[in-house]
């Protein structure tokens, strides 16, 4: 007889526990459905016969009402599946380097330094340490890229001072 | 049935043009290539992909993109087999004998026998494909606006509710999906709906974007957040690559199993390569000589689900082609690559391009044998792109995807909206939400609330026409009973341990 398999508690009791994340995705879910019955609101009905177009918006925000129940009933119960733990930081990296991505090609940088800057956060989210050498590497994959696409396969990158250059 | 063969004579004819073998060949490498990555499935595959496509005329562009669809799910494979990290849960099968397999110095065969026998069931689902469609086209040309609506709702609740884990969960994101659907201008009537006064959003959401957020930026995000649990580890392809006589002969019946399993499932609008892989692992389990050898890498337990899994794939294009109705998140991308020409798949298309469609079955043939001729040979390079560093993999992916977005809409809301859908993908892989209803939920959502408002404005405005219809009645019967069987079951299921 091995202890621990006298001692160990069934796993359903501390599962028990309202699952405060499954609370806030089912707020979200009936938030999501005012916001469908808000815009709906605004159409003028205007078709003579069968549905207009803010039936199909009011009949999807019920289901999600609904939906956000169960989703509720889920969570108060603890019925979710485990989550592992997680490590937030490496997600900021790469939801900044996206941010940065977004915010050079709005202010006219070009792809090349858009994705670089994508590149560079997402390899140190996931470890990397050489920001220098990644930083060149980024440079020379994302003017492949931008060559190959625009060049040769005429796809339009948007254009800013790096590229110009080419 | 000569009618089939003259169009599939006339489809190869099409599909023989050097310019479309070349395009086919272009396909299929890039699909392997891309498909071979870990973490990317057929399915994000064809959508980073898309962008390539752009600039070809429609026949080109679909033929590279059947060479893509078949590409990716080879290297799917093999990513399954080398590192144990299938890219999709079609390919979870085959990861649980093939990595055991390669761990016993293996690999070879292994891959081995998932390329042929993909070659095999690709092979007869393809004929099944082309047989089936010209019958099912005749049929789907009798059905009324409100026949396909009850079709669609059938896929939905599939699709959602009766397989995934939890039914609230699948339905959750399906109406996520929806919702997206009503985003931009209403066909029928030119008004905006939750467009906000942003111009950009008046288009709708763009199925790419959302495909690559939630698939490509997301499995980014999630990967890195758990990074410190798991490092992955590749398994060195040892020994020969060839099969012995041995391994052929185990190998050959589980084959021709897997595909009478994942033909017909794959082709029912009910959709998922799950249920057919795992009903082949199971049989092939209980079949073999050598039950020893399960759990410890069996070749029967790869070549079946491999078989099932592109028999499957193949039987998704039955409904796509012939009804429109996407039942993968891989096929309502291929749909969504219909649609960038202004392309309907459905019974019209058979009428009205018949070169586009059979040319399309037809090079599905011959890129499933280039899979063969190449790939094989070429397995050291597919393992050498696996050995390229994560930090560097996932940033060049990343890279990837939002050039894809970046070339067909340079705008900041168009990539907010990306960088917003990868944070939504990240929440749902992290709360177990299912990614393709999603994408399915937008892609078929608009086309499913016009097919109703069109049979309501017919019967003006009667709403018993959906019961009207022997056909519609029976369809939605259908989904009511798929829609209510897993809370039924589960029900059951609490009874009976109730009872004990």
């Amino acid at each position: 007889m091995t202890p621990d398999t006298a001692s160990e508690n069934p796993p359903r009791a501390p599962a028990r526990r309202v699952d405060r994340a499954g609370v806030v995705i089912a707020a979200a879910l009936a938030v999501l459905a005012a916001v469908l019955v808000w815009d709906a609101s605004k159409l003028p009905s205007t078709t003579m016969y069968g549905m207009g177009p803010e039936a199909m918006p009011v009949v999807i925000a019920i289901g999600l009402v609904i939906l956000a129940a169960g989703n509720l009933i889920d969570a108060l119960r603890g019925n979710l599946p485990p989550r592992e733990s997680m490590d937030p930081k490496p997600v900021w990296l790469i939801i900044g380097g996206l941010a940065l991505l977004i915010a050079i090609i709005g202010f006219g940088g070009g792809f090349i330094l858009a994705t670089s800057a994508l590149f560079i956060t997402t390899s140190a989210a996931f470890g990397r340490r050489a920001v220098l050498a990644d930083t060149a590497i980024a440079l020379v994959i994302t003017t492949l890229i931008y060559l190959a696409f625009d060049k040769l396969l005429t796809l339009s990158l948007p254009a800013g001072p790096l590229e110009r250059l080419l | 049935m000569m009618d089939t063969f003259a169009a599939l004579a006339h489809g190869m004819a099409v599909a023989m043009q050097p310019m479309n073998l070349l395009y086919a060949l272009i396909g299929v490498f890039l699909g392997t290539a891309v498909g071979v990555l870990p973490g990317i499935g057929p399915a994000l595959t064809v959508a980073l992909l898309l962008p390539v496509t752009y600039k070809l005329d429609p026949g080109g562009s679909l033929i590279m993109f059947a060479g893509i669809y078949y590409g990716g799910m080879y290297g799917g494979s093999t990513t399954a087999i080398l590192i144990n990290t299938p890219g999709e849960s079609a390919s979870m099968a085959t990861a649980l004998e093939g990595n055991k397999m390669a761990k016993a110095g293996r690999g070879g065969p292994a891959l081995a026998t998932s390329a042929i026998g993909s070659f095999v069931a690709g092979t007869i689902a393809t004929i099944g494909l082309a047989f089936l469609a010209p019958w099912l086209v005749d049929f789907a040309v009798r059905f009324g606006p409100e026949d396909y609506f009850a079709l669609m709702c059938v896929a939905f609740v599939t699709v959602s509710a009766t397989f995934g884990d939890s039914p609230v969960r699948g339905l959750t994101s399906l109406f996520i999906g929806l919702t997206l659907g009503l985003v931009g201008i209403d066909k029928l009537t030119g008004q905006a709906r939750l467009a906000f006064g942003i111009p950009e959003l008046l288009d709708g959401v763009e199925v790419t974007t959302l495909a690559v957020g939630l698939f490509a930026v997301g499995e980014a995000l999630y990967v890195a957040s758990r990074r410190h649990h798991a490092e992955e580890k590749l398994e060195p392809v040892r020994g020969s690559l060839w099969m012995t006589r041995e391994d052929w002969r185990r190998s050959w019946k589980p084959w021709l199993r897997g595909t009478l399993f994942g033909f017909p499932i794959g082709a029912l609008p009910a959709g998922g390569a799950e249920i057919p892989t795992f009903l082949s692992y199971s049989t092939e389990r209980r079949l073999t000589k050598h039950p020893e050898e399960f759990g410890k890498g069996a070749i029967e337990g790869v070549a079946g689900p491999e078989a099932a899994n592109n028999a499957s794939a193949a039987g998704t294009l039955v409904p796509l082609l012939t009804l429109g109705l996407p039942t993968s998140a891989t096929a309502a991308m291929m749909l969504a690559g219909f649609q960038q020409y202004g392309l309907n798949p459905g019974p019209l298309l058979f009428a009205e391009r018949p070169d586009l469609v059979w040319g399309l079955i037809a090079s599905l043939f011959i890129a499933n044998g280039m899979l063969l001729v190449l790939n094989l040979p070429l397995v050291g390079l597919w393992v050498r792109l696996l050995a390229i560093p994560q930090p560097w993999l996932y940033a060049g992916i990343l890279v990837f995807a939002t050039m894809g977005t970046i070339a067909a809409k340079p705008s900041v809301v168009e990539l907010s909206m990306l960088a917003a859908f990868g944070v939504m993908g990240f929440l749902m892989r992290r709360f177990d939400f299912p990614i393709a209803p999603v994408v399915i939920g937008l892609i078929l959502g608009p086309i499913a609330e016009s097919q109703l408002r069109r049979a309501l404005a017919i019967s003006l405005g009667d709403p018993m026409v959906l019961l009207q219809s022997p056909m519609s009645a029976t369809l939605l019967g259908i989904a009511l009973i798929a829609l209510l069987a897993p809370f039924v079951l589960k029900g059951l299921g609490r009874f009976k341990a109730n009872e004990d």
